[in-house]
């Protein structure tokens, strides 16, 4: 009997018929009909327990001009830090940005998706998605990780951006499922969400300017690495600050290193001289 | 049964080139142009919403004549390939080079196997980090390519277009310099005598890749800003 010969590969160099086939403008369901084995939640889930690194607290607040969203540099895996200087705030696109909690390697790799979902429809379409519209598609998006989640890699992200048609900032919080919550004012996830909140709630006035907003933000990690022990404070021995970003109507910015010190020394010399004063930190 | 009638390939090829040449050159022509700072791509294009030049990746670009359907087509497939391409390995690893044999070995099956041919001319460009490593590729109907330098034009009249811009363009020039070069050559008369005809900066699409932009580098150029530099060019 003779072997069969295997088939020819006909698409040799040219671009296959998957992408000259009208479709939508998502990336995420070109991969799905293309190559759904680049799809985070697509993957045969393995049985039994891992320990991988986990990303935790996230804090986003709105002011006048836009919104706020930072989150602190620390990984951890059970009670050992996994990494003292993981990012966690990423650009989402020019007008938006997205913070992560939970398991860090799925994080990132959802993050990347997402900022290519939003380029793609971008490139394709020529404009740009509503800011409902983005934060729609990252819901369905987490809602693609819920067997994932269920085996405990969940992914939950806080969304952040500046509404060009309404001209304000605006927060939306998931849970696993893909449910989307509109946030007012301010909000946080991860482990050290707690705390963080408490402190946002104590801090955030409306009339917040950027430079008030970023100190909030710090402020309220810092609050969260005080009695959240997975949760990172600022780095001073190695130069190591939480990552700020502000999202406004010129666009997406980082905080740049040396003004995140400042307002890391601002707050702990604050607390260092009320606890001097009267006893017990604030 | 009656046999079909004998057609040459040559034959078949030639009409089927004529047929491809025929479509495109009733479009209006686009233009390439390197600049010291990048490469520039411009047109006339009233319409704000079908353009003919895009960006593809981070310091990729596309511009096409012919067919829409069939360039736009091309466009979205491009756009898969450099994305799909990014994801699985890294930003850095998607080049015009490899999306220009895409292109080609798509053109050329089309060419060949298809009914009809694509009646689409592109270009695809990258802007390098200094003038020598820009790289703009010319593809045609049936697939072939070329590697390019300094400018291309594709479209009708591209040949005098081009010996227009032979005599116009040189090496370092800057943006204003191509642009004022690239309105000129497109609005020149038809006929040996007939008037220069001037296009409003409404009239024309511009888009740019600069090379001194961090990671996106295409933007279009349109507006108050066009107008700026077309009039101090």
């Amino acid at each position: 009997m003779s072997v069969p010969t295997p088939p020819l590969d006909r698409s040799a160099g040219r671009l296959p018929d998957a992408f000259r086939t009208a479709g939508s403008s998502s990336f995420v369901e070109f991969l799905t009909g293309h190559a759904p084995h680049l799809l985070p939640g697509n993957r045969p889930l393995p049985v039994g327990e891992l320990q991988v690194p986990h990303g935790t607290t996230i804090v986003a607040l709105t002011f006048p001009a836009g919104v706020v969203v930072a989150g602190d540099r620390r990984a951890t895996m059970g009670s050992m830090i996994a990494s003292r200087e993981i990012e966690k705030v990423f650009p989402a696109d020019e007008y938006s940005a997205v913070g992560i909690a939970g398991t860090a390697g799925l994080a990132v790799e959802l993050v990347r998706l997402f900022q290519l979902e939003l380029e793609h429809y971008e490139k394709i379409e020529g404009s740009l998605l509503s800011l409902e519209g983005k934060a729609n598609r990252l819901a369905t998006m987490i809602r693609g990780n819920l067997g994932l989640a269920m085996q405990g890699l969940a992914v939950v992200p806080l969304f952040g951006g500046f509404d060009l048609d309404r001209r304000v900032g605006r927060i939306f919080s998931y849970d696993v499922t893909g449910g989307r919550y509109e946030e007012h004012d301010h909000h946080a996830v991860g482990s050290g969400s707690v705390f963080a909140r408490g402190s946002l709630k104590k801090l955030w006035r409306p009339d917040l300017d950027a430079a008030g907003a970023v100190r909030v933000a710090v402020e309220a990690l810092v609050d969260a690495a005080d009695d959240d022990s997975a949760t990172g404070g600022p780095d001073r021995t190695r130069g190591i600050w939480p990552v700020v970003a502000t999202v406004t109507e010129s666009g997406y910015l980082r905080v740049p290193d040396e003004q995140l010190r400042e307002v890391a020394e601002l707050v702990e010399a604050e607390r260092r001289m009320t606890h001097e004063g009267r006893g017990g930190a604030r | 049964m009656s046999m079909p009638f004998y057609v040459s390939p040559e034959q078949l090829m030639k009409d089927r080139a004529d047929f491809a040449r025929k479509g495109i050159s009733r479009g209006r022509s686009v233009v390439v142009l390197q600049y010291d700072d990048g490469i520039a791509f411009a047109t006339e294009n009233a319409s704000r919403a079908l353009h003919k030049v895009s960006e593809i990746y981070d310091r990729i670009a596309f511009a096409a004549v012919g067919k829409y359907n069939e360039f736009e087509n091309l466009r979205v497939a491009g756009v898969r390939y450099a994305d799909l391409r990014g994801y699985s390995y890294d930003r850095a690893d998607v080049t015009a080079r490899g999306l220009a044999n895409a292109y080609a070995q798509t053109l050329g099956t089309v060419f060949t196997t298809e009914s009809k041919p694509l009646e689409v001319e592109i270009v695809v460009a990258e802007v390098g980090r200094a003038p020598e490593g820009d790289q703009i590729y010319r593809l045609t109907y049936d697939g072939s390519v070329a590697d390019e330098h300094g400018y291309v034009v594709m479209g009708g009249q591209a040949e005098r277009l081009a010996g227009l811009l032979a005599d116009g363009w040189q090496p370092g020039m800057t943006l204003q310099q191509v642009l004022a070069l690239a309105v000129r050559v497109l609005g020149s008369p038809t006929d040996e005598g007939a008037e220069q005809r001037p296009i409003p900066a409404q009239q024309l699409e511009v888009g740019v890749l600069d090379r001194t932009r961090p990671r996106r580098a295409f933007r279009r150029v349109a507006g108050a800003a066009l107008e700026d530099l077309l009039g101090a060019g």
